[in-house]
């Protein structure tokens, strides 16, 4: 069964504002979802009605307040078929997960020497800590090559992977689109000895995500690109690994006691948690899950692949050698994303031409310049899409980058 | 259209599809890189300096219709002044971009000192302060000249 789209967009406040005259279509969902009412107005009822600080309180309120925390980790938990409760920590974001990573599993187990293995596709938030790392520690930092069909290369996998303490990488790419085979991946890096921390800020958005088959150590995912709000974010990590680190950051929440001489650690997951948590957040996340609980992942997924489908053939049949499409060319190999370049104009000139209509796209280097520099490109244009876009939203954007060719190439 | 028509005038989209001074100074000539970490462009300007004056200047790098047009513009425009006429230049461009220099007490505006400049081809581009975030795409190749300006300066003391 297809989604229905123009039901679902009614949900979605911000798809119906109007912007001089034009209705907005909104093609940056790999950058930032868009919220449904449901998320909002959860976010609302826990100031308007139980606001109160959590784990702390002895009056109605603060239990509230702690319930609905502690509902939203239940729901992230059954979300993605996490073991326990207890290995869903809250972070800020993606970002902030892996650099819990780095900075406690990583600081403790990689020593001068040792090898991390990353691929050409990843967001600067899955580079960046380990470059830091890399340069305290001065560990080696491998790289699994992406190909031309936008695919990773696992020719030399075992080559790579082999002596390495830690494999981190996307499970789809933000700029590409490209689903990298994950489970492949963790299990070769599993059978090298490595551990395995998969960033699923992209992935879970869009397709079912289930940490006991996809064979992780870690994964993470970052709330506001999945219809959730800014300012949350889950790190999911084994029981028995989280158990080892050393905590994060320090100070009230991930203590058990502290005294003058020192202080011991609280239980997971609130270990990893310090100082006051995002509640509001967390009750929209817990919203979100069930929003898109509601409607299946499996038919987010579907309507996802019929969407890209449509895109890649009707860019390609209206555009033709004046459009590069990057990535995998099947859109099952692929979700929402879609980046090209088009007609010699740069993608910010794309993107302000496109505004002009209000369509929002994303120009510029995506978080990947190492990825950039494997396509050629300084940037690209990408259009993205999720639950809410359907083939008009694509047609107007075809219709968008027809200006953008009467501007750059008119004849 | 109206407002694109104002921004993609002909003459910037002639000076992105042909770019002048475009390339590399070898040695002794001075090489500033400037980035823009929103959009990833980059322009890299190489001066040639001699008794203060700029005798050659290319440039580098990659980016938009706005940038790439603001920096071959003002290759153009800087090539045999001064040190001192190139600064002024300089500073009526970026009065145009709507950016003043600011006492360090608070946000007053300082009389301009440069509206009698001729920019040229130049105020083209003054389409673009309709377009803050562009503001940084049409005045990256400038900022870069006055760094590498610095630099040389600098290091001649
Ligand atoms: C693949 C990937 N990883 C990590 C991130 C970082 O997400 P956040 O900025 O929410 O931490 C992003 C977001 O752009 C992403 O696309």
């Amino acid at each position: 069964m297809n989604l229905d789209v123009n039901r679902i967009k009614q949900d979605f406040p911000v798809l119906q504002r109007v912007i001089n005259g034009k209705s907005l279509v909104y093609l940056d969902s790999a950058n930032t979802s868009q919220k449904p009412d449901s998320v909002i107005s959860a976010m609302g009822d826990y100031y308007n009605n139980s606001n109160a600080n959590v784990h702390r309180g002895s009056y109605q309120l603060a239990n509230e307040a702690t319930a609905i925390l502690e509902s939203a980790r239940d729901k992230v938990a059954g979300f993605i078929n996490a073991n326990n409760r207890q290995e869903v920590i809250f972070v800020k974001n993606a970002t902030e997960a892996i650099n819990l990573v780095s900075n406690t599993w990583g600081r403790v187990n990689l020593n001068q020497g040792d090898v991390i293995v990353l691929t050409e596709l990843e967001h600067h938030a899955n580079i960046v800590p380990w470059h830091m790392l890399a340069k305290e520690k001065e560990i080696e930092i491998r790289w699994v090559k992406v190909g031309d069909d936008g695919h990773l290369d696992l020719s030399n996998f075992d080559t790579l992977i082999d002596g390495a303490k830690l494999l981190s990488f996307a499970a789809m790419s933000n700029v590409l689109g490209t689903f990298t085979p994950v489970k492949e991946m963790s299990e070769r890096a599993h059978t090298a000895g490595a551990k395995v921390l998969i960033d699923a800020s992209q992935y879970t958005p869009h397709s079912q995500t289930d940490v006991q088959e996809l064979g992780a150590d870690f994964l993470t995912f970052t709330g506001h690109k999945l219809l959730g709000p800014m300012g949350i974010g889950v790190l999911w990590g084994k029981e028995e690994i989280l158990d080892a680190m050393p905590p994060f950051l320090g100070g009230g929440e991930m203590i058990l006691n502290v005294t003058k001489e020192g202080f011991s650690t609280n239980d997971l997951p609130w270990k990893f948690e310090a100082g006051t948590p995002m509640v509001a957040e967390a009750a929209g996340l817990g919203a979100a899950i069930d929003y898109l609980n509601e409607i299946g992942m499996d038919k987010v997924r579907s309507h996802e692949i019929s969407l890209m489908d449509y895109a890649l053939t009707k860019l390609q049949n209206d555009f033709g050698d004046s459009i590069t499409i990057y990535g995998p060319k099947d859109a099952t190999e692929r979700g929402g994303v879609l980046s090209f370049s088009f007609e010699g104009a740069h993608p910010h000139d794309i993107a302000q031409i496109l505004d002009e209509d209000n369509i929002c796209i994303r120009a510029g280097h995506h978080c990947a310049k190492p990825l950039m520099q494997v396509l050629g490109v300084g940037a690209t244009s990408r259009a993205s899409a999720y639950l809410y876009n359907d083939e008009s939203d694509i047609d107007v954007l075809a219709e968008g980058l027809r200006k953008v060719r009467d501007i750059f190439n008119p004849n | 259209m109206a407002a694109l028509d104002d921004l993609y005038k002909e003459i910037i989209l002639d000076h992105y599809r042909s770019p002048r001074n475009q390339g590399e100074l070898d040695h002794p000539a001075h090489r500033c890189e400037g980035f823009n970490p929103l959009c990833g462009d980059e322009v890299i300007v190489y001066v040639a300096l001699n008794d203060g004056k700029i005798d050659d200047i290319k440039i580098g790098g990659q980016g938009c219709s706005i940038s790439q047009a603001s920096a071959s513009m003002m290759t153009e425009i800087v090539k045999g002044k001064s040190i001192e006429e190139a600064e002024l230049v300089i500073h009526a461009f970026k009065e145009m971009m709507d950016i003043y220099e600011t006492e360090l007490s608070g946000n007053k505006k300082i009389e301009s000192t440069v509206s009698d400049i001729d920019l040229g081809d130049l105020e083209a581009l003054q389409g673009v302060v309709k377009y803050p975030v562009r503001i940084k795409c049409a005045t990256l190749a400038w900022n870069t000249l006055t760094q590498s300006i610095d630099e040389v300066t600098n290091t001649s003391l």
